[in-house]
């Protein structure tokens, strides 16, 4: 609401619905989030599904870190790092570290990754995918005291950046149409 | 709301993410001096996500059960050719386990043997997988009222599962003997030899510490020992099996890559508190 202010022109009366709707399209990045999180964890069975739930999270944040930032702002992303704790049985506190330290580089860099195209974006997205996973391993592994294999951490890595475009082309599609606050 | 300045409100956007990185670390440091609190909110979570994870499990079974049948279809014959053979096999051992039963029970007789009390049991649903990505665990949904304790012991239709390590109202973790965490005393059956069996994270957990000159055989059966009073004596474990790197292994009996149905003993044991999942500390209050 405040930022559709600031831009001078004619605007629909500010309805209950059309606040809503604005609200619904603002909380959608979060909301999308957060919905699929749950939805990894749901049982289907699939071999090594836990290594999707870490895979998503991190693509997810990544991404609307780069398109619409004003839409998570770092206290959400230190709740959906406080809910991939729990859901992903990690000590408490890594989560939140690791996503806003995947936000706050993205957002640092997001000029000229978003203005290169879509595959400049997706290659840094590989190393900040191999980044995000050693830095949860290395904080699991001292939280916990024990050394913890490496071998998941690189699979989430790689299976994160395999996933990226899949759920990116469906993300942009959403953040042009039914996440845009300016088509309210 | 408060009015603040325009650079006031700048440098107060611009403080957050420093302040919630502090935060992160301050929620670590809170983690690990409360080691309870961690365990607390995660139950709660997991008893409000598994009666929805609980409704979809049934769905998605079917949805399995389906693609697998049709699959099976293929090689039905050589599966029944298979079956047939294995039945004649079962069936011989059956007759020599009965026989062997009616012995033990004749000896026992003699012996004035004291049973060993029966165990009391739940039957759980497994509704999610609840590892994580280093850890290797199972959660149950059990139902409200459910009596499950830490330190429960969990196994399935061929053999050990685990041990409960934490209880919700309606949820309950089992810790998999896969686990990193995990270590039971063992008994090699040829040998009677004890040995403690390590989790790995892996498939197939690896043997240490057997007494010198028993060394496991390869198919060698491996059941718990009562040594420590964690376990009750002679639950099947599995069988031996030498690594690539020769390094003595157990292939699981229980089917712990799709579990669906685990029953939940009560043997009354309270030797040694559950093994403690990663970033906890030693549970001190007791169970």
């Amino acid at each position: 609401m405040a930022a559709a202010d600031q831009t001078p022109g004619i605007r629909p009366r500010a309805t209950l619905g059309r606040r809503l709707d604005i609200a619904a399209r603002q909380a959608f990045p979060a909301g999308c989030t957060i919905a699929l999180m749950l939805l990894t964890e749901t049982p289907f069975g699939i071999a090594d599904q836990a290594t999707l739930l870490p895979a998503v999270t991190l693509a997810c944040v990544y991404f609307w870190s780069l398109y619409r930032p004003a839409a998570i702002p770092p206290p959400v992303v230190f709740l959906i790092g406080l809910l991939f704790d729990l859901l992903g049985y990690l000590p408490l506190g890594v989560g939140p570290l690791t996503l806003l330290v995947v936000y706050g580089l993205a957002l640092r860099w997001r000029r000229p990754l978003t203005a290169q195209g879509f595959a400049t974006g997706w290659l840094a997205f590989a190393g900040f995918a191999a980044g995000g996973a050693v830095l949860c391993w290395v904080l699991a592994a001292l939280l916990s005291f024990r050394l913890l294999p490496l071998g998941p951490a690189l699979f989430e890595a790689a299976l994160a950046t395999a996933l990226y475009p899949a759920l990116a082309i469906s993300l942009i599609r959403a953040h042009r149409t039914v996440a845009d606050p300016e088509r309210a | 709301m408060i009015r603040l300045s325009i650079q006031a409100r700048q440098a107060l956007a611009k403080l957050t993410l420093p302040v919630l990185i502090a935060a992160s670390f301050g929620l670590m440091l809170l983690g690990k001096a409360d080691a309870l609190l961690a365990e607390h909110a995660r139950m709660a979570l997991a008893d409000t996500l598994a009666p929805i994870y609980a409704a979809l499990a049934e769905p998605l079974g079917d949805l399995r059960d389906s693609i697998a049948s049709a699959t099976d279809l293929w090689d039905v014959r050589a599966e029944n050719t298979r079956l047939r053979d294995e039945n004649e096999r079962l069936r011989r051992w059956q007759s020599i386990a009965l026989a062997l039963d009616a012995e033990n029970q004749r000896l026992k007789a003699n012996l004035q043997w004291i049973p060993d009390p029966d165990p009391s049991y739940v039957t759980a649903r497994v509704v999610a997988d609840a590892g994580g990505v280093y850890a290797k665990a199972v959660l149950l949904s059990v139902g409200p009222n459910h009596g499950i304790r830490k330190g429960e012991i969990a196994l399935d239709e061929r053999g050990l599962v685990g041990r409960v390590t934490e209880v919700g109202a309606r949820t309950a973790r089992v810790l998999l003997i896969t686990d990193l965490n995990s270590r039971i005393p063992v008994i090699l059956e040829n040998s009677r030899a004890h040995a403690i069996l390590v989790g790995t994270n892996g498939a197939r957990p690896r043997l240490t510490y057997w007494a010198e000159g028993a060394i496991p055989q390869e198919g060698e059966r491996v059941v718990t020992s009562a040594e420590a009073g964690a376990f009750p004596a002679n639950l099947p474990i599995g069988a031996v099996h030498y690594s690539a790197a020769n390094v003595p292994e157990v292939v699981p009996a229980a089917m712990l890559d799709r579990l669906e149905i685990v029953r939940i003993f009560d043997y009354g044991l309270g030797g040694i508190v559950a093994p403690e999942a990663p970033g906890r500390l030693p549970d001190r209050r007791g169970r």
